[in-house]
């Protein structure tokens, strides 16, 4: 949060006059500021290496982080608006059975998504490596959990984590938690005796937001508007990494979007970017890292389309933009005739893993949220409406305090119909062909969350929910997770990178992004793209 | 329910001041000398819009109006961009009440404020900062207020929660029953 002298760049207007020439003598270039980028540039930069960073959006000034917040809240602005998204610059298309809408789902800027993410961070359980052998369905991971597990760790220290040992689920861990979790909300309680009767477990959320001060940052203070600002910075986010990489020399450049990746037949010779001057500069470096997402990583490959690379570099598999996943919505809320005190906070104190490992062929892993903010707000309501004075007063009091829901997350399995292509007919601010996500649902998550639905059902009939909503099959949407589009394996005709994060085509090019994951499982996915950062990290460093 | 200081002052925090605004500390000019500006409604005359508007859109329990509107429309008129939008539409809004009801808002016995702003539309339209008249009123005059008023403790505990969004009311009161 704090803001530092190295770091280049600012939200200002165009004409800015922040140096943004290329660094002479780079070892490493990282393509993107977001969670995984930063955390590769901080590593890299602790360990004496000289690193520079390009990030596509600004450097955004947090002093302003109260005003965005009222964006969150009011009317007016739609959620793109909150952290300058949308416009020319994102443009993109969604030529899918289902509409994906892409800049609901990512944010371009130092910090990148993590700005306006929720901040839920779970371990993957350890049949997601292995979804193939396990559970029959997709291809296995090249790489366990163990080989992960101390990359987990150091990744909950690094965002700051705030969990429990409860989940009886959850893969096996031998460090505490960096902080202790957040306590149950009241209506966790009203929750915890419906669970009872239906023989469900409840367990804490791991939250990489403070439950107590943390790495200078402050303890969380209740503005309830996490998604999709923490005006007290109590929510992680990777400004904490970009800064702090800053600090230790590296240098991070905002509105620099990297146009194409310039190369030979093994490697990469450097990154092209462009500058809000109109100017295009050329970053040099030893090795680098792409980290701009599940969907902007596979783009700019294809758009670094060569003689050597007629598909998109690193593209002999045929694998870039491919198998394009994300977590799928299953919930269902109602209301209760008493007081459930739901919106104080934006975020989630409780959870349930318990279904998570009988998936199998048939149906995929899901995990079950308890809501802390079910139904209205009140003060986004009060904004709108033709009353005011009494009548206002009436109409909130009515609609406000006896909802409750439970939301939940499903896999998608990867399959070669769902991608991240480029529109031919349309350009961005740069003129380089848009993104086009196509993707779909399938059929096993469309019977995952039946199967979700009727365990939330069966939960809301125990706590007496007269129910009011159903997200089913034909409702869901996405949790805004970007994944497979460079999926990682050992067959260089079947994977883009391989277990070292590199891709197979270039020596010098790895991948730090949820893109490589081969399979998606059913949780949230930063805390598994940090902890693969760290090991891209350590891979890089050896090579140099 | 009587607003008090610590409602001012929670409205804003959550509407941010810019961190330069001491609380009550500003001098209500009520005439602007420069004609350039004449669209642009005086500090004074904001105050007693913003405070006449309230006693309309705020239910009628509320108490301590005036001091409250005063203590978080500094920060407002002060934030670039915004002061003088709200300066506009306040301006609209006066000019409004004088070609209907000869007076500006302030000037208006309660119901003839509540009609001059049906009238205006700005109760039938959605908030738009750069919109007409009718939607900037909304957004700058009308919205400003309630989301002042519903994102501060009292504001919110008219409606049953005393910590709502935008207000940093701690980690306490989301654990805390219907019962205390
Ligand atoms: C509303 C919402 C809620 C979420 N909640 C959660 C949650 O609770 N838990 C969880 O685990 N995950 C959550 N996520 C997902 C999470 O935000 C992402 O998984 C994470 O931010 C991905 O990190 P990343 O570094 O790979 O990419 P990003 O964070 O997206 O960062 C990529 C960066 O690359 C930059 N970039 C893109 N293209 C270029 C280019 N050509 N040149 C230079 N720079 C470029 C972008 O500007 C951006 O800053 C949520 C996301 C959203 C949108
Ligand atoms: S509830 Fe906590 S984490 Fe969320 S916005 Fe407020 S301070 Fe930040």
């Amino acid at each position: 949060m704090s803001e530092t002298s190295t770091t280049a760049g600012g939200s200002g207007s165009a004409a800015d006059d922040v140096d943004r020439s290329p660094v002479s003598g780079a070892d490493v270039c990282v393509v993107g500021a977001g969670p995984a980028g930063s955390l590769v540039a901080d590593r890299l930069a602790a360990r004496g290496h000289e690193v520079v960073v390009l990030d596509a959006g600004p450097q955004f000034d947090d002093s302003e982080r109260i005003e965005r917040m009222e964006r969150a809240i009011r009317p007016a602005y739609d959620r793109p608006d909150v952290w300058d998204g949308g416009g020319e610059r994102d443009a993109y298309a969604s030529t899918g059975e289902q509409f994906y809408p892409l800049n609901q789902a990512r944010s371009k800027g130092v910090g990148g998504s993590t700005l306006h993410w929720q901040g839920m961070v779970m371990r993957l359980h350890e049949d997601d490596f292995n979804s193939g052998s396990a559970r029959g369905v997709g291809p296995d991971w090249p790489m366990d959990y163990a080989d992960l597990r101390p990359y987990y760790a150091e990744a909950e220290t690094e965002l700051g984590v705030a969990g429990a040992d409860d989940n009886p689920f959850a893969p096996p861990r031998e460090e505490p938690y960096p902080m202790p979790a957040f306590p149950p909300s009241y209506s966790d309680s009203l929750f915890a005796e419906a669970c009872e009767e239906a023989e469900i477990a409840m367990h804490s959320v791991p939250n990489a937001r403070n439950s107590e001060s943390y790495d200078g940052r402050s303890q969380c203070v209740g503005y309830g508007t996490c998604q999709p600002v923490c005006p007290s910075g109590a929510k992680y986010d990777a400004t904490v990494h970009a800064d702090r990489a800053a600090e230790r020399g590296a240098t991070v450049v905002d509105r620099a979007p990297v146009q194409r990746l310039d190369h030979g037949p093994d490697r990469i010779e450097a990154a092209i970017y462009a500058t809000p001057d109109g100017e295009e500069h050329r970053q040099e470096a030893s090795a680098f890292v792409i980290a701009a997402g599940g969907v902007e990583t596979p783009r700019l490959l294809l758009l670094s389309d060569s003689e050597h690379y007629p598909d998109g570099l690193a593209n002999s598999s045929g694998a870039v933009g491919r198998y394009f996943m994300d977590h799928l919505f299953a919930g269902a809320g109602g209301v209760l005739d008493e007081p459930t005190r739901q919106n104080h906070v934006g975020f989630m104190t409780s959870e349930s893993h318990q279904f998570y490992d009988d998936a199998d062929e048939g149906v995929g892993p899901f995990k079950l949220e308890f809501l802390n903010y079910a139904g209205p707000s009140p003060v986004e309501q009060a904004l709108t409406g033709d009353d005011w004075g009494d009548e206002l007063l009436g109409r909130l009091q009515e609609s406000y305090g006896t909802n409750v829901a439970v939301g939940g997350l499903v896999e998608q399995l990867p399959r070669s119909e769902s991608y991240v292509g480029l529109d031919p007919d349309r350009t961005d601010d740069h003129g380089n062909p848009v993104p086009d996500v196509h993707w779909s649902i399938g059929d096993r998550a469309r019977r995952t969350i039946e199967r979700a639905n009727e365990v939330q059902h069966e939960i809301l009939d125990a706590l007496g929910a007269e129910i009011t909503w159903t997200v089913g099959p034909d409702a869901t949407g996405p949790a805004y997770h970007h994944m497979g589009t460079t999926r990682m394996g050992t067959d260089p005709a079947e994977s883009v990178v391989d277990a070292s994060l590199r891709t197979h085509d270039l020596e010098n090019c790895w991948i730090a992004s949820s893109s490589v994951f081969p399979t998606g499982g059913a949780l949230n996915p930063t805390l598994t793209i940090a902890a693969l950062a760290l090991k891209t990290a350590d891979h890089v460093d050896e090579s140099l | 329910m009587q607003l008090t200081r610590r409602d001012a002052a929670a409205a804003l925090a959550a509407l941010g001041s810019g961190g330069a605004v001491a609380l009550g500390a500003r001098q209500w000019q009520r005439d602007s000398e420069d004609p350039e500006e004449a669209d642009l409604a005086s500090d004074g005359a904001v105050r007693d819009a913003m405070v006449a508007v309230a006693e309309v859109v705020y239910p009628s329990e509320v108490e301590g109006i005036g001091e409250f509107v005063e203590g978080f429309l500094a920060g407002r008129l002060d934030r670039e961009g915004h002061g003088d939008g709200l300066r506009r539409a306040v301006a609209n809004l006066d000019e409004l009440g004088r070609a209907w009801y000869d007076d500006p808002v302030a000037e208006l016995p309660p119901a003839d404020r509540d009609a001059l702003l049906r009238e205006t539309g700005a109760d039938g339209v959605d908030e738009a900062p750069d919109g007409s008249a009718a939607e900037r009123i909304r957004y700058y005059v009308v919205n400003d207020l309630l989301l002042a008023l519903y994102a501060s403790p009292t504001g919110g505990e008219l409606v049953g929660i005393e910590n709502p969004q935008g207000h940093p009311g701690g980690l306490e009161s989301y654990q805390r029953g219907p019962n205390g």
